[in-house]
């Protein structure tokens, strides 16, 4: 349980910070007069409010994946472990997933710079390579079926469908939000500064899987 | 224009008021249809619940008398009721329910952030019920796997409910819990970002802190039952072996190779000993407001208090493996566990301590929110040093499979929550529905329950040491009890039917109340909180009418020295009353 608890304890610690600013060398029961103008939320004003759900939401799915990967700790140092060799496949998926992640990085900076051109072929760029990285991944299913790679084989097997299988859900909800932010960009029903804000989002939260795409694909082939 | 929160958008511009019945009761996105939707739902599954315990109370305190209860159904009864009362119940209740009430209300907001993730939320938590429900009904019935569902009875032939059962449960906690993740983002995000103006963190109402953090707690900690859930529903459906171990069943090889249980459990208790909290620390929030406000005092101790649910809130996530001392562990590991588990009672303490000395020398009414209030102190610190005694692995290995384990979580998981729910009900009714509930009811209410969960659990700690295995439908060979258990036993279950009863006081005066009650004053406790402030009583769509509040003041003004009444609303500016403790005379 090692791994999950660093992860938490990193999470909580970095909450704890925050708070200790917040709260620290405060005299709550001191009224003061309070202007109706004053700028107020402690993280910058309510623009910053769906940034702050995003990461409140990759908390939640650091902490997710983290246990997984205690669970996969644990199991294997069990007797019955055999490492599954992983199909080379995976290496073009994981390339595609890095340019879908630049892709999106590269709009991101022309919406951010105003740069409208960008939008569309950057966010198809990243629609499709994001897609063939999902595909990529149902393909490398399928050699491993047909390689008689089944999932009963091994809990090693087990744990490489379920973490590819978990990975590719989250990245698909992601498409969820693109596919919405992409249709508003196409019919040109799209305001600039709203559209930005998905965009820079959904970067956010592209860099993020890629992130752990890459811790567990790191995992996966050393073990 | 760039993206404005729903508190900040003018009233007019963004909150077209629902019109159609549909709109405002059933599909709403107002947080408060949806605080009350969640509170309904839960307690009626809770009475489910309920009925299931007194099912159970009726085989032991009677055993065989009734043909309906078979060994085969108990351990049903035992399984639903403890999943349905920790996690559809109390979870659900104390952050989907008053969450979702409170925090708008009391941080000063027009909603929360997201309401229509907000409205998803609620939709989801029912289907989860749904799917719960319908595995009553399912061929071979409901899991009978223990609420904890261990690995590999959890699904092996021979359990209750492996068939249909134990899929339907795995598919609802994991529902459940996208449910619970859609209404947590949102009460994070909006205690953060929501706030009105001068409603600094440190000025919050400790019922939104207790809510914030258990929130937090449950966006953490759920993962792992997510985790354990779907590894169990791979190895149920698809024959992996994460959990299971070879083993043979009745003779059949089913061709599970060297899973670990342990695994489970480590994931389960990860998940499971937060929870505690999750359900704990909403109510220790709610019971600080209830006991500031009904003993007329500012609450002891404030800053101290916020960081008592802090530190608990940590320290939640490390303490897990003391669930699991029976199942064996390196003697390091217990002695780890055991520290951690005796650290944990330092902030509570000071808890404890801190809502005694807010009573000391206040002027207290005992009207029925403060009587639950208090009632919830005696219940509390009763489960709470019983739990001292279980965190020391050689005590709690000859304890763990008997009656003072389930005495103890009952009294500190099961009661006293239950004593805050209907204390926060009591106190917030007014606020909820306009109406007014009859006080003397009420207080019998109190009473009957107070004293009837005494009858049932203080009694359970004997028979504990005694030696009273828990879990079991019958004795058996247990010869080294005495006669008089047995006598015990079903004085307890008279206790238990009398106790659930009872509660048809509380459904009887709250439906009486809503038919014909006297209306209520908007602020009939003369509490100093935001909700008890609302230009609308109850409050409307959108909370505030034009303008949104503005905080000048933390929400323990209570008897401040030289004001002419005894409470100074948080928004009453620092000219128009004393500013603070430290003007006043104590000083």
């Amino acid at each position: 349980m090692e791994i999950g608890l660093i992860t938490l304890a990193v999470i909580l610690a970095t909450l704890l910070g925050w708070l200790l600013k917040q709260s620290f060398n405060t005299q709550p029961w001191i009224a003061e007069q309070v202007s109706a103008t004053a700028h107020h939320g402690p993280l910058g004003g309510s623009s910053n409010t769906r940034l702050i759900a995003l990461m409140a939401l990759m908390a939640v799915v650091t902490s997710f994946f983290a246990l997984i990967l205690s669970a996969y700790a644990l199991r294997m140092e069990l007797g019955d472990w055999v490492p599954m060799t992983e199909p080379q496949l995976l290496w073009t998926n994981t390339v595609m997933l890095i340019f879908a992640s630049l892709a999106l990085q590269w709009t991101r900076n022309g919406a951010v710079k105003g740069q409208a051109s960008r939008l569309k072929p950057g966010l198809i760029a990243t629609g499709v390579l994001t897609a063939g990285f999902i595909i990529g991944q149902l393909i490398a299913w399928q050699q491993l079926q047909a390689g008689g790679q089944l999932i009963t084989n091994n809990p090693s097997n087990a744990f490489f469908y379920f973490l590819t299988g978990a990975h590719a859900v989250h990245i698909i909800g992601g498409m969820y939000v693109w596919a919405r932010a992409t249709a508003r960009v196409m019919l040109g029903t799209a305001e600039g500064g709203t559209i930005r804000r998905s965009i820079e989002l959904c970067t956010i939260y592209w860099h993020f899987l890629l992130l752990v795409w890459l811790i567990l694909f790191g995992l996966l082939l050393s073990t | 224009m760039s993206y404005v929160a729903i508190a900040d958008r003018d009233h007019e511009q963004e909150h077209h008021d629902p019109q159609t019945f549909l709109t405002k009761y059933i599909w709403s996105q107002d947080h408060k249809v949806i605080a009350v939707q969640y509170g309904i739902t839960a307690i009626f599954v809770g009475l489910i619940a309920l009925g299931l315990s007194a099912m159970m109370r009726l085989q032991l305190g009677f055993p065989n008398q009734f043909s309906f209860i078979n060994p085969e159904n108990y351990y049903q009864f035992i399984t639903m009721h403890g999943m349905i009362m920790v996690i559809y119940l109390l979870t659900a209740l104390f952050l989907g329910g008053f969450g979702n009430y409170l925090i708008p209300l009391q941080c000063g907001s027009r909603d929360m952030v997201f309401p229509y993730l907000n409205m998803l939320s609620y939709w989801v938590y029912l289907l989860s019920v749904i799917i719960l429900i319908i595995s009553f009904f399912v061929p071979g019935g409901s899991t009978g796997a223990g609420w904890t569902l261990y690995p590999p009875q959890a699904i092996m032939q021979g359990t209750p409910g492996t068939d249909w059962g134990i899929l339907l449960m795995l598919a609802s906690l994991a529902v459940f819990i996208v449910a619970f993740t859609m209404g947590g983002l949102n009460y994070v995000t909006t205690v953060l970002q929501a706030r009105c103006q001068g409603m600094t963190l440190m000025r919050m109402p400790l019922s939104v802190w207790g809510i914030f953090i258990a929130t937090i707690l449950g966006l953490l900690a759920f993962p792992a039952l997510l985790v354990s859930a779907i590894m169990m529903l791979f190895d149920k459906t698809l024959m992996t072996s994460f959990f299971m171990p070879a083993i043979s069943s009745m003779g059949v090889d089913p061709g599970y190779t060297g899973g670990s249980p342990i695994l489970f459990q480590h994931l389960f208790w990860f998940f499971g000993h937060p929870e505690v909290y999750i359900v704990a620390l909403p109510a220790f929030g709610i019971v600080s407001d209830l006991l500031s406000t009904h003993a007329r005092k500012n609450i002891f101790g404030y800053r101290m208090m916020v960081w008592a649910i802090v530190a608990i809130g940590g320290l939640s996530f490390i303490v897990w493996a003391h669930h699991m001392y029976v199942s064996g562990m390196n003697p390091y590991f217990g002695f780890f566990f055991a520290t951690t588990t005796l650290i944990i009672a330092v902030p509570t303490a000071i808890k404890v301590y801190n809502w005694v000395l807010t009573l000391w020398q206040g002027n207290i009414h005992l009207r029925v929110p403060m009587l639950f209030a208090i009632g919830f102190i005696f219940t509390f610190i009763h489960g709470g040093l019983t739990g001292l005694f279980l965190g020391n692995v050689t005590i709690d290995l000859p304890l763990s499979d008997t009656y003072f384990v389930v005495a103890h979580f009952h009294m500190v998981m099961g009661v006293s929550p239950v004593l805050v729910v209907f204390g926060a009900i009591y106190h917030w009714w007014p606020k909820i529905t306009g109406k007014m509930y009859n006080e003397t009811l009420g207080k019998w209410h109190f009473w009957m329950t107070f004293l009837g969960t005494y009858a049932i659990y203080l009694p359970m700690h004997y028979l504990g040491f005694a030696g009273v295995p828990r879990r079991y439908f019958a004795m058996g060979n247990t010869e080294f009890l005495p006669d008089s258990a047995q006598d015990l036993n079903a004085a307890i279950t008279i206790s238990a039917l009398f106790v659930a009863l009872t509660q048809i006081l509380f459904f009887v005066n709250m439906i009486w109340s809503l038919w014909k009650g006297p209306k209520s004053d908007p602020n009939p406790w003369d509490a100093t909180t935001l909700e008890w402030q609302t230009p609308d009583h109850p409050p409307k769509h959108g909370n505030w009418g034009h303008e949104l509040p503005v905080v000048h003041r933390w929400a323990y003004d209570y008897s401040v020295p030289g004001y002419e009444e005894d409470f100074i609303p948080q928004n009453v500016p620092a000219d128009k009353a004393p500013a603070g403790r430290d003007h006043g005379e104590d000083h």
